[in-house]
């Protein structure tokens, strides 16, 4: 029925139906996307693109904003520590 | 949609450049799937046979010259020239800061939504809703409907403006019926006015919420605070074109023209109206547009209609002077930047908040800041500059008259 | 309707007038600032914040160097928010004829006690790893900072009120002149001293004076730490710097404490509007990315313009001006307004209260004009 895609978050593998934005595949692996400037941890909150919180690195590319952007098989998601 | 369908019906060449990765924007995120978004297959269907081309996952960040603007994505930047542009830009939710609102887990109402449209898990979970709008709603019953718990919704607006809300519905039968079901599918959630977020808690994540209720506060236990406040329009790239802009909103005549005579816009940035004017708004401008005016005319009626519903939720939905003191001294108010409310206080107007504290000089630009400085210390926002939306230092590069940079594709014409 | 009397009414509380403002106050002078704006808005709030040394002209150097010691004398004081970080300049050489420049430079500052380092070819990429292969070289000069200028002037002018320094923003100067200073909304100020830090728009207030705006674009992208670690500038810089006419752009790259790159530069005559030219930003982007190719990803947040205050002779004008016995000048600085704010607030204070300046002060005086703008 639905597909379901593979991509490693932090190094772990998480599979996840296709069509889930990266953005989920971070929450559902338990992280944090990036760390504010005062060091918080944070994660999306307007869920659309705008609010730039949750800016991950994909395939080693930074600042990508997970919420846009659908999961593809074997991509490799970190998120700053 | 509406208008890219209207006006390739015109016979005109058509194109739709959007950031999500699939059409729809937020109301129709991630397509059909129930009764109320009948409608979203419907216009999906006319897009696809309507022979529009479609330009996903891109951003327009500049106009270098009249007829043509930029749009970057992933992987590429496209020059795009048009003879007509019609804006459908959309809104976003507005957030007002308090404390514990940095928290993951908080989120915008229409927010969670997508997240959860994008395969966020949500059974089982409890979601309390706060803030204002008829979007809370609209999502809490989402919520619910995937298995979601609701143990409260927090709305910020008086019972009063709320009953003459529901008066005002009673002219549009459709309303009528799209609030019956919403109260069915909604039975059992408490809902309360005259109630909104104090504080949110947790360690890492969040953990309870306390509200305001009736003077009183209580906390609730939850996994997630969809919180939002009602829209903001996205006027940025109409403002970057030279449109004018009227109290917030893009000015536009009657057949959805704005001062810019090529460029038209339709939707939430003319006015906050949800889908019905959308709908509306988009088919008149697709259709001016491409020249169709008579047939624009004829939709004028139900457009008056769709604006009254606008106006009506304008007034229901205000947001009240007691939300001007939810954030304490820490609380942050710019979430790129981290600038806490209190070195705002000390500043006299936007331009000197972003020198001195560099509010609103994240990657944001300030969309989730600005509206909410603009509630607490009615600063009015400066002027757009390029590029509108973050793009590559590559891409701003590129533009007409130089040498070709790598991956661009010049693209069709848009009407 | 008056004000209060003061000794020194100061126009411009960009970091020049802060500079002045601060200075006058703690000698003691009783010190109106006002401005149309905001503090450090105008050009101070437009530029890279760069604190560099230069040496087009020994008047140019010994300004400089003078200001940029203070700056250093001052840093210890200096709050956080004004991000002052001793990151240093590598003045990058493309070919030989530039590297040859670089030997001489390393000459020129060894002589006048200015440390600094010529880099091979090898070492210049260790430093500066995202430089594209082939550079030849550079000049690493240690003792060169940046720092942000909007903050660095608050400071300045909040140092100024300590010491009884009034501020008084939001309306225009409309004239100034016989020791008086009368603003847009009718306020006046009276005092003996007058000073025109009005940066650009300086020649408004005092006609005859010889500045004209020069227009410059810059951009700043978001966070990535450890892209950049010193201020870099292509030594064709100075080219662009010279040109008297023509609109020029020059690879002018800085790394911000926050880990955002400040990208620049670029110069235009004529230019009156604030809106970003699509045409120079772009020339002025593909130049940087000629030197930094892995620039082209990054992702670029905002871009702004600025007006310099360019004099024929590219020195500022400090000191008294001759047609107005109240008026004196603190501007023209050009692109080293933040650099020799310091120096500039020091010599014109000294020369008021008749104090022996650490440095010649006759290259800066506006009554050099009179002999020396015959040639531009």
């Amino acid at each position: 029925m639905l597909d379901q895609v593979r991509v490693t978050v932090n190094g772990a593998s998480i599979s996840v139906p296709s069509g889930t934005t990266v953005a989920v595949a971070v929450t559902i692996a338990g992280q944090a996307c990036r760390t504010s400037v005062s060091g918080e941890r944070r994660g999306p909150l307007c869920g659309m693109g705008i609010c730039f919180e949750c800016r991950v690195a994909i395939d080693g590319r930074p600042h990508c904003r997970s919420c846009q952007i659908l999961c593809e098989p074997g991509m490799e998601v970190t998120t700053d520590e | 949609m509406a208008a890219a369908v209207r006006a390739a019906e015109c016979g005109v060449h058509v194109g739709i450049v959007d950031d999500n990765p699939t059409l729809g924007g937020q109301i129709w995120r991630g397509g059909p799937e129930d009764g109320r978004s009948r409608d979203a297959g419907r216009w999906s269907e006319l897009l696809r046979t309507a022979g529009v081309t479609k330009l996903s996952g891109k951003r327009i960040f500049d106009q270098p010259d009249r007829g043509i603007v930029l749009a970057e994505g992933n992987d590429d930047v496209s020059e795009l020239r048009y003879q007509n542009l019609i804006l459908a830009t959309g809104a976003r939710e507005r957030f007002l800061p308090f404390p514990g609102w940095t928290l993951s887990n908080v989120m915008g109402a229409g927010g969670l939504q997508a997240m959860v449209k994008c395969g966020l898990p949500i059974r089982g979970k409890r979601v309390v809703i706060a803030g204002t709008g008829p979007l809370l709603l609209a999502v809490a019953a989402y919520l619910r409907k995937n298995g979601a718990e609701i143990p409260m919704i927090c709305e910020q607006t008086s019972w009063s403006s709320l009953a003459g809300f529901s008066l005002a519905l009673l002219s549009q039968p459709a309303k009528i019926a799209q609030g019956l079901q919403l109260k069915r599918e909604l039975s059992g959630v408490p809902f309360v006015a005259n109630s909104w977020p104090l504080a949110a808690h947790g360690r890492q994540i969040l953990e309870s919420v306390t509200v305001s209720r009736g003077g009183k506060s209580e906390t609730i236990l939850c996994d997630y605070l969809a919180c939002g406040f009602h829209l903001v329009p996205n006027i940025e790239l109409a403002q970057l074109l030279g449109c004018h802009v009227n109290g917030g909103y893009v000015r536009v005549d009657d057949l959805q023209r704005t001062t810019v005579k090529e460029v038209f816009c339709a939707g939430e940035p003319t006015g906050i109206g949800g889908v019905d004017s959308a709908l509306i708004e988009g088919q008149i401008a697709g259709l001016a547009a491409a020249g169709g005016t008579a047939e624009a005319q004829r939709l004028f009626g139900k457009r008056e209609k769709a604006r009254r519903f606008a106006r009506t939720l304008d007034r229901t939905f205000r947001l009240r002077p007691e939300l001007t003191k939810l954030p304490s001294a820490d609380t942050l108010v710019c979430r790129c930047e981290d600038v806490p409310y209190s070195h705002l206080q000390q500043q006299t107007s936007w331009r000197a908040a972003k020198l001195h504290t560099r509010c609103g000089m994240g990657p944001c630009q300030g969309r989730v800041c600005g509206p909410a400085t603009q509630f607490f210390f009615k600063w009015t926002p400066d002027s757009v500059r390029p590029p509108v939306f973050p793009a590559r230092i590559g891409d701003l590069a590129s533009i007409i008259g130089g040498p070709e940079p790598e991956n661009s594709t010049v693209g069709g014409g848009l009407e | 309707m008056s004000q209060a009397a003061s000794d020194v009414v100061i126009v411009g509380a960009g970091i020049v007038g802060a500079a002045c403002a601060d200075e006058f106050a703690r000698r003691g002078m009783r010190v109106t600032i006002v401005d149309r704006d905001v503090v450090g808005s105008g050009a101070t709030a437009a530029g890279m914040g760069h604190i560099v040394v230069m040496d087009d002209s020994e008047a140019q150097f010994a300004l400089t160097r003078y200001s940029q010691q203070l700056w250093q004398a001052l840093r210890p004081a200096l709050p956080d928010d004004v991000e002052y970080d001793q990151c240093g300049t590598i003045w990058v050489a493309a070919d030989d004829e530039e590297m040859f420049e670089v030997r001489r430079k390393h000459k020129h500052y060894a002589a006048r006690g200015v440390p600094t380092e010529v880099l091979d070819a090898k070492t210049l990429q260790q430093l500066e790893p995202n430089l594209r292969d082939g550079m030849v070289g550079g000049l690493l000069v240690p003792e060169d900072a940046v720092l942000y200028p909007p903050c660095a002037a608050r400071f300045l002018i909040e140092r100024a009120q300590e010491h009884g320094a009034k501020l008084r923003l939001g309306s225009s100067a409309a004239q100034i002149g016989q020791g008086q200073v009368r603003l847009s909304d009718g306020r006046e100020f009276t005092a003996e001293i007058i000073v025109n830090a009005a940066g650009a728009f300086a020649p408004e207030l005092t006609p005859g004076l010889e500045i004209k705006k020069r227009k410059g674009h810059l951009v700043i992208t978001d966070r990535y730490p450890g892209f950049l670690r010193h201020q870099l500038v292509e030594l064709g810089y100075l080219k662009s710097a010279h040109s008297v006419s023509s609109d020029s752009v020059a690879f002018n790259i800085q790394p911000r404490r926050t880990g955002q790159i400040l990208i620049g530069s670029s110069r235009q005559y004529g230019a009156e509007h604030k809106d970003v030219d699509h045409g120079i930003l772009a020339r002025m982007l593909r130049r940087a990315q000629e030197y930094m190719p892995a620039l082209g990803p990054l992702s670029a947040v905002r871009t702004w313009t600025g007006f310099r205050a360019a004099t024929p002779d590219k020195l500022p004008l400090i000191g008294p001006w001759q047609r107005d016995q109240s008026v004196f000048l603190a501007t023209g600085h050009e692109g080293l307004g933040i650099t020799t704010s310091l120096a500039t607030a020091k010599i014109l204070v000294d020369q008021i209260t008749g104090s022996n300046a650490e440095i010649p002060i006759e290259p800066y005086l506006p009554s050099r004009a009179a002999k020396e703008f015959a040639h531009a």
